[in-house]
């Protein structure tokens, strides 16, 4: 207990490296000459990396077998959320300074955004049902509301996909990462991983 | 075509007769020093004359004799570091700190510009011939990127229509079609196909002629960096940023339309015309406004980047929304 306390300590400093980086970059006028645009980039960047690290840890586990996994993945979650607030506040203040009139525009005539906004949404009934009490509480329907993180993820790889002008290398590279990730879950793996353990414990 | 008015100009943005003639009287004064300044063509202090071969210590040396433009505008300039860090050149790369971290082994000298087409002087000009004859300029234009952001740049070039005048267009030029080097050797950016290379771009030829239109060899009174498109640049004000092409090596009178690079790589999004236009919607970006580079708020983005008195006419009749 004493150990995990300590792993998850250690993770949850991890977690805010990227935050305090930002935090440094912007007090020393390390941000270049478009502070704003950075922020929002920057911030859009680590709410994928923790969506896409968070849905390692189920593949993660099942393949290691290391279930003690499983305890830091609301902790991921939540972090992928942090940083989805940094990023749809540095919108909506730094950005657009409360100009409700061009979001509205935005939202309506912008998919890029309108998608953005609408994984943003999503986040937020999944953070606010991420509580122990929760869980117990919504039951088998917690699950059910808890696979919205697929959808999620897919709607922030398109959100990137199509913000970006020419060069979609990285928003490719994040796609190939949750298909894989995707296809890690399918039922399949477990039929190989089986298969392989009985042909093991046939040799020995 | 006509399918809407020409957008309108309002009375508050007329120039009055007597700025006008101002204007004229000062414009007449700037050409007769260029005359003045084309017959001592070869007075020493033109550095880009001096010595064809040394290619390191170009960038960033100072240029002289430069005259005043009354196209400049009087609004406070955007620092010259941030003018050189913050690039949109895919040749280079496609982050905005990609220009300044991998231009460094690109060599602007020697440099030669290859004028072809519809002209009666065709011919391969080495850059300092093609640049002597002129009197270099400054000219404080704003920037508008259709990213929405926007500076303010102190060039130095030379009017865009007096050197196209000399290599005699005929009638048949309609239009004027550049295309910058390709080196991927020296551009790493060149290595992957983010866009067709080489990037080429266009103009019309009376957008050409304008006398806003400018060939730019320097910025903040020195040599152009490499970053910002050394050793010459178009720069075209009342377009967005793309339009203005950088390094420069070939120059070709057209009669149709040119391909440019942005068009072919999203025709929806970017258009021939490429005018700054804040009723024009584009995909990713609403064009209404902008962010000057340095403020936190952003400010109304103006009808061709705020050239409308200038360019205006140019479009006289023209459906800008079918035209972007």
């Amino acid at each position: 207990m004493r150990a995990l306390l300590t792993v998850k300590n250690f993770l949850f400093v991890c977690c805010l490296v990227p935050f305090f980086i930002l935090v440094f970059n912007a007090a020393t006028g390390n941000l270049g000459a478009n502070p704003i645009e950075k922020v929002r980039l920057f911030t859009g960047d680590w709410t994928l990396y923790f969506l896409l690290i968070t849905l390692t840890i189920t593949p993660l586990r099942k393949i290691s077998g290391w279930n003690e996994l499983i305890r830091y993945r609301r902790m991921l979650g939540l972090y992928a959320f942090f940083y989805a607030c940094l990023h749809f506040f540095s919108y909506l203040i730094l950005d657009q300074f409360f100009d409700w009139e061009e979001i509205g525009r935005d939202i309506i005539k912008r998919p890029y955004i309108t998608i953005g906004v609408a994984a943003f949404v999503l986040l937020i009934p999944m953070a606010v049902t991420s509580t122990n009490k929760m869980m117990k509480r919504l039951g088998k329907n917690w699950k059910k509301l808890h696979s919205l993180i697929y959808l999620i993820t897919t709607l922030g790889v398109l959100h990137f996909l199509w913000l970006v002008k020419a060069d979609i290398r990285e928003p490719v590279l994040m796609g190939i990462i949750l298909i894989s990730l995707l296809i890690l879950r399918l039922p399949w793996l477990n039929n190989i991983k089986s298969y392989l353990k009985n042909r093991l414990a046939e040799q020995s | 075509m006509l399918t809407r008015k020409p957008s309108a100009i309002k009375p508050s943005e007329i120039t009055p007769e007597s700025i006008y003639r101002q204007r004229r009287k000062f414009m007449q004064d700037v050409v007769s020093t260029g005359v003045a300044g084309a017959l001592v063509a070869s007075f020493p202090g033109l550095i880009l004359a001096k010595d064809k071969d040394s290619t390191a210590k170009l960038a960033g040396e100072n240029l002289s004799a430069i005259g005043k433009s009354p196209y400049s505008t009087g609004e406070p300039l955007t620092p010259f570091d941030d003018v050189t860090t913050y690039n949109n050149f895919y040749e280079f790369g496609t982050d905005k700190g990609d220009p300044v971290r991998y231009s460094g082994q690109f060599k602007p000298r020697p440099w030669s510009i290859a004028i072809e087409g519809e002209c009666a002087r065709p011919g391969v000009y080495d850059l300092e011939d093609f640049i002597a004859p002129h009197q270099l300029e400054d000219r404080i234009y704003r920037l508008r990127c259709v990213e929405a952001w926007s500076m303010v740049i102190p060039w130095v070039g030379i009017p865009l229509g007096d050197m196209l005048k000399r290599f005699e267009p005929t009638s048949r030029a309609r239009y004027v079609a550049f295309t910058t080097v390709y080196r991927p050797d020296e551009m790493p950016g060149q290595k992957r196909s983010v866009l067709q290379w080489p990037y080429v771009e266009g103009l019309r030829m009376d957008e050409a002629m304008n006398p806003l239109s400018i060939l730019s060899v320097g910025l903040y009174g020195k040599v152009l960096p490499n970053q910002n498109g050394a050793p010459i640049r178009l720069i075209v004000p009342w377009k967005y940023g793309y339009k203005s092409i950088k390094s420069i090596v070939k120059i070709v009178f057209t009669e149709k339309e040119p391909p440019t690079t942005w068009n072919i790589s999203a025709p929806g999004e970017y258009g021939f015309y490429s005018n700054v236009n804040p009723e024009v919607n584009h995909p990713r970006w609403s064009q209404r406004k902008e962010r000057r580079i340095g403020d936190f708020f952003k400010r109304e983005t103006l009808m061709f980047n705020g050239y409308a008195d200038q360019v205006a006419s140019l479009y006289a009749g023209m459906d800008l929304h079918k035209h972007f």
